[in-house]
């Protein structure tokens, strides 16, 4: 690809505008072409990853509508993209997630009380991002990506293959740091995976007020990079092209955008009011394309899944979810003197002398 | 009169402002159909239509950006940031363009602009949600950072800054959106560059702004009853600081106390502090104290009312400050007899 006498040189190919699908709505596989359905083992750790995942999800609603979160940006309909993406990294591989991505932490395997912490309103960003490989969840839009780039780039210095996937909206690639860190990863050839959850809304902005390109994944061309465009709401599909655009990656073929195209069912977060900029009947379309139903529906089809194994799983899921109510009820063993301990390295002398004085305050009451 | 919030009050100044001068613009993130997250934009695309309301896509440098172009061709823009923290983007182009423009360009070029941001904490938000920014942009001349306490002007301020040949960077506090006024609209209060007294008292100023306005007017209520006369100085104007109404109370009262809701070191009070001691230093009977959060990360939101300023906080600073009854043996009433022993006191 480089090129020194002006001409271009030769460049990835230009995403599909059709999405990459392997399985249809109706749960029927759809061809393989470039991209492989995945095997039926992964296939049903996909499908289990999203139940447990959506029932973590209603659950953490419900506790931000009774208060007892400060605030939950929901994930229903977007399972496909946070677990697909999320199972197809590798252990040592890095997750840079944001405010939305809970069930992709989850699926990762981080504590779900952890997982809530940040949103139920502690001051920090609950569990520890080394030893799940999860950098801290990010609200400044596309902030994080860049961050990855410099972690894959590191890795690579230290020898390791290592790489990364970055989870971002729609609305977050009109920012400049996404552009930027697109970019970094393409000039440094660092095995980044940019997934672009497209739920078609940032708050209360439609895609077509975000972007004019013709999807997403095309932005990847101008950098250099492939660009992919996915079914966001075919698990299958998802889990596909990430594994294979990481595998790409770490080969040294550089980084990836991966467009997934799919909805945001539920309000922006639990104080969002969606009546006021969208249609029911749009929501209705969405709601119809469910990624649970299709993956079940086909591993059923297929003889692969049958009424005790479903069973299994949701009793799996229950008790994921009463573990969360029974743990968040708990003690939340919140001390203001922490508010001093990590600010820096050590607490220089002014931090010290006002944690003194905020405790003689509280002592007086 | 009507019972009219902040949050109403600002909406009405947009509204006015975009019917009496078709060059003023409202962009922004959500500011269209939404309304802004905190709806203070709300109705203005339908009564305007989407080419004097509407959204932009999500690139806060770019609204301020463009806002420069716009503003270089004719257009007054009024942009809106979503939340505080999420104006950093757009850092650069404030700093480096907005602010500079007019110097640059000789005053051949101004720029009237107006870049309203929600700012402050006390909203029970996560973090990003409840900073508070001034002292980055009071740091930075050529901007004029301006910031409302009541609803009466939260009107009259924003139209003043629609109108104003300068950027002005408008902090909206946000904890202060719902707190209603009696209130005929429109209604022009004192000049914005103008700091007012709040509440007149002889014995100290509180110097306040924005959304630690009130949280002043409530410690000078409580400290009434413990024998304190105190005078509330609402600051409005950060940049520029109207230095006279600060120091003529300041020497009237002999004391003073900065509050406000930021990091303490480096913030907007240590340039308050300085100022009144530089001119008040003869008069002064205690040193300036400032009132302001801890010096650490914003601790949103479960243990933010530890960080945040309040009543007794102020309180405690106002005791500090060297009150003769307290060290003169049996002061009869716990009030103060002090005599200035300055110059010209
Ligand atoms: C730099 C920045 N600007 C504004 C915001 C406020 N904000 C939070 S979420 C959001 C919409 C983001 O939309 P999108 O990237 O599509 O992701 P989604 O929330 O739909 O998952 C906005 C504007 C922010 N978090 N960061």
């Amino acid at each position: 690809m480089k090129r020194t006498d002006g001409s271009a040189g030769s460049a990835p190919p230009l995403p599909s505008q059709e999405p990459i699908r392997l399985v249809d709505p109706g749960g029927n596989r759809v061809g393989e072409g470039l991209h492989p359905t995945p095997e039926p083992g992964t296939l049903l750790a996909l499908l289990r990853a999203m139940i447990i995942g959506r029932r973590f999800d209603r659950q953490a609603g419900a506790l931000a509508r009774q208060g007892r979160l400060a605030v939950y940006p929901s994930s229903h309909g977007q399972e496909a993209c946070q677990v697909g993406g999320v199972l197809a990294l590798a252990d040592d591989d890095w997750l840079f997630p944001t405010y939305r991505d809970c069930v992709a932490l989850v699926t990762r395997g981080v504590d779900p009380v952890e997982v809530l912490t940040l949103l139920r309103g502690d001051w920090h960003s609950g569990y520890d991002p080394e030893s799940h490989r999860c950098a801290p969840q990010c609200t400044p839009l596309a902030t994080n990506a860049s961050h990855a780039v410099g972690l894959t780039y590191a890795a690579r210095r230290k020898g390791r293959d290592t790489a990364a996937l970055v989870l971002m909206g729609d609305g977050a690639t009109s920012e400049g740091d996404a552009h930027e860190a697109y970019n970094f990863a393409a000039v440094w050839n660092t095995p980044v995976v940019f997934l672009i959850q497209n739920n078609r809304w940032a708050i209360s902005v439609p895609l077509e007020k975000q972007s004019a390109a013709p999807t997403l994944a095309h932005k990847a061309i101008g950098y250099g990079m492939r660009g992919y465009n996915v079914d966001g709401n075919d698990a299958a599909a998802v889990h596909s092209v990430v594994s294979q655009a990481l595998a790409e990656a770490r080969a040294g073929g550089g980084p990836a955008i991966v467009e997934a195209q799919t909805y945001r069912l539920d309000p922006h977060t639990n104080s969002d009011d969606p009546q006021r900029y969208r249609d029911d009947a749009e929501v209705e379309f969405w709601r119809a394309r469910d990624p649970i139903t299709r993956l079940e529906a086909l591993l059923r089809g297929e003889g692969r899944l049958d009424d005790a194994e479903l069973e299994r799983v949701g009793a799996e899921a229950e008790r994921l979810a009463a573990d969360v109510r029974e743990r968040l009820d708990g003690a939340d063993g919140l001390d203001p003197e922490d508010l001093f301990s990590h600010v820096y390295a050590t607490a220089p002398a002014m931090l010290r002398r006002q944690r003194q004085e905020l405790l003689d305050e509280m002592r007086r009451g | 009169m009507a019972e009219i919030s902040l949050a109403r009050a600002l909406n009405r100044a947009l509204s006015d402002a975009l019917a009496d001068d078709p060059d003023v613009l409202v962009y922004g993130e959500d500011v269209g159909a939404l309304g802004g997250v905190f709806r203070v934009t709300d109705g203005l695309a339908a009564a305007f239509g989407e080419d004097r309301c509407f959204d932009s896509p999500l690139a806060e440098a770019a609204i301020v950006g463009t806002a420069v172009g716009m503003a270089m061709y004719g257009q007054r823009p009024v942009v809106e940031m979503q939340f505080d923290a999420f104006a950093l983007p757009a850092f650069e182009q404030v700093v480096s363009h907005v602010a500079k423009m007019r110097n640059r360009t000789r005053g051949r070029v101004e720029l009237p602009l107006v870049i309203r941001v929600p700012y402050g904490g006390g909203i029970g938000a996560v973090e990003h949600h409840s900073d508070s920014s001034e002292a980055y942009f009071t740091h930075t001349p050529g901007l004029r950072v301006v910031t409302p306490a009541t609803p009466a002007d939260g009107y009259s301020m924003l139209r003043e800054a629609i109108e104003c040949p300068d950027p002005v960077v408008f902090l909206e506090p946000k904890r202060r959106y719902w707190a209603t006024a009696e209130l005929d609209l429109p209604a022009r209060t004192e000049p914005m560059d103008r700091a007012v007294v709040r509440r007149a008292g002889g014995d100290v100023t509180l110097i306040a702004y924005g959304p630690m306005v009130a949280t002043a007017l409530e410690a000078a209520e409580a400290g009434r009853r413990e024998g304190r006369d105190i005078e509330v100085v609402d600051l409005r104007s950060l940049a520029p600081f109207d230095e006279e109404t600060v120091v003529s109370s300041v020497r009237r009262t002999g004391r003073a106390v900065v509050v406000h809701e930021a990091s303490t070191f480096g913030g907007y009070g240590a340039e308050v502090a300085a100022r009144v001691t530089e001119r008040c230093f003869h008069y002064l009977e205690a040193p300036v104290l400032r009132v302001g959060g801890l010096d650490i990360p914003y601790p949103p939101p479960k243990l933010e009312e530890y960080h945040l300023p309040g009543v007794d906080r102020i309180l405690d600073a106002v005791d500090r400050l060297q009150w003769e009854s307290e060290w003169v043996e049996g002061s009869a009433d716990g009030r103060s007899t002090r005599q200035h022993t300055g110059v010209g006191a």
